[in-house]
């Protein structure tokens, strides 16, 4: 398993059964692939639908080209899934009725803000529904490599970077920890097979809060 | 009135320096016979108000951009056209991010008569620059304005003469509000049928709101 894949498989592990779930571009979109059996998880997608099911290619014979999950995949509907205009998607996201958004970020800080739409002078991407689901779901799980391509920490004691909300992560999964964003700062709540905290903590800016017991990440 | 007409026709009411409201989201639900349109008959320093500028890779409104038909872009994406960032760093398009859940309830209120709307998606961050903010029951909001344009350009999978429109599967998107929210109306159909053909009930955005119609061109 590759290190995206450990990333989702465990952000996979943090969502309920009977969750309406919105996953964003990249990492977020491999966890369907590690729900557990028997976990029913709802997908919602910010361009207007309640109820994809996965992956659709031209083979398949329900293949419909107009219809696509938010990242643009082809997709298909399990059964009693909906279409609603984008209007009312995201008055279903602003109004609290979504369960779980799993994103990624560039920048994650110690009071649970994140920044992952733009560099300034460097990178414009947009915001697109971002916002919205951080501010109006009820938890925030962000799935992201622990450190930049460069190597820099990503989880920082305050964000640098234009931010996309205020105070609303709940989790942090990367590939070495998961941290959970508490009242009283970043609290460690696992670590990946064979890491060591003093790993986690040297790749990591912020402050961690280590407890005396520490889970194991799934494998 | 006689709504549906020629594209030659439609190239008429296609003048420079308007407001656009162009449907779509990821090239789903595009209008891409009335961009083809607008590309032909030399309409530029359009305002466009639109989820994303397009994908670099694909036809539709990404190209607007490349021939540099935009002079500002108020959008909730830009990170599938790098072109856009370049042109907004030469200062040659004016460019304003919007999260998409604002983005879609600002043109709302432009289709529905409300003066405007305080939402909380963006407190604490960049957009909320220059904006009003309000507490309400203990929670910050951001006013933020209608967007109203002069004329919308929409993709439908059918239409009745008399402009009553179906969207076909995520087609959907923004199609039902941009269709709502501005001076002219104007809607592509895969099919034009006779009214009397379409279930009132099955109907998604009644065609009191549209003005004219053009037969899509194949794709």
């Amino acid at each position: 398993m590759g290190t995206r894949e450990f990333i989702a498989k465990n952000a996979a592990q943090l969502l309920n059964d009977g969750d309406i779930v919105n996953l964003g571009l990249g990492i977020p979109g491999l966890v369907p692939n590690y729900i557990a059996p028997g976990k029913h998880i709802y997908f919602h997608n910010e361009n207007g639908s309640i109820g994809l099911a996965g992956i659709a290619t031209p083979e398949d014979a329900n293949y419909d080209p107009e219809l696509i999950d938010a990242c643009a995949n082809c997709s298909y509907f399990q059964p009693g899934g909906v279409i609603m205009d984008s209007a009312a998607s995201f008055a279903f996201v602003r109004s609290g009725r979504l369960d779980v958004t799993v994103l990624g970020a560039m920048e994650v800080d110690e009071a649970g803000s994140l920044a992952n739409w733009a560099i300034p002078g460097k990178m414009i991407a947009g915001m697109g529904g971002a916002m919205d689901l951080v501010s109006g779901a009820k938890k925030v799980i962000i799935a992201m490599e622990h450190c930049s391509k460069n190597g820099r920490p990503k989880i920082v004691k305050e964000c640098t970077l234009p931010l996309t909300a205020l105070h609303v992560c709940k989790n942090i999964v990367t590939e070495l920890a998961i941290i959970n964003v508490q009242p009283n700062g970043l609290v460690l709540a696992a670590v990946a097979p064979g890491v060591s905290v003093e790993e986690v903590v040297a790749k990591t800016q912020a402050h961690l809060i280590i407890p005396p017991h520490i889970d194991t990440m799934v494998a | 009135m006689e709504k549906v007409t020629s594209l030659n026709h439609i190239c008429r009411l296609l003048e420079s320096d308007r407001s656009y409201m162009i449907a779509g989201f990821a090239e789903v639900g595009t209008p891409y016979t009335l961009i083809n349109c607008l590309l032909a008959c030399g309409t530029r320093d359009i305002t466009l108000i639109a989820n994303d500028t397009g994908d670099a890779t694909k036809p539709g409104v990404s190209q607007l951009i490349f021939e540099k038909r935009i002079k500002k872009a108020i959008v909730s994406h830009v990170g599938k056209n790098p072109e856009t960032g370049r042109q907004v760093m030469n200062g040659e398009l004016e460019l304003e991010l919007v999260p998409q859940g604002t983005l879609t309830e600002r043109i709302r209120c432009g289709g529905a008569g409300i003066g405007g709307v305080y939402l909380k998606t963006g407190v604490g961050t960049p957009i909320a620059d220059g904006k009003e903010i309000r507490t309400l029951d203990g929670a910050d909001y951001l006013l933020e304005l209608p967007l109203h344009a002069h004329i919308a350009l929409l993709h439908a999978e059918k239409a009745d003469r008399l402009g009553n429109l179906i969207f076909h599967m995520m087609a959907r998107n923004y199609n039902p509000i941009m269709g709502t929210a501005a001076d002219l109306v104007i809607v592509e159909a895969n099919q034009i049928v006779e009214p009397g053909t379409l279930s009132p009930e099955e109907i998604m955005l009644p065609g009191a709101f549209v003005d004219y119609i053009v037969q899509a061109e194949r794709r």
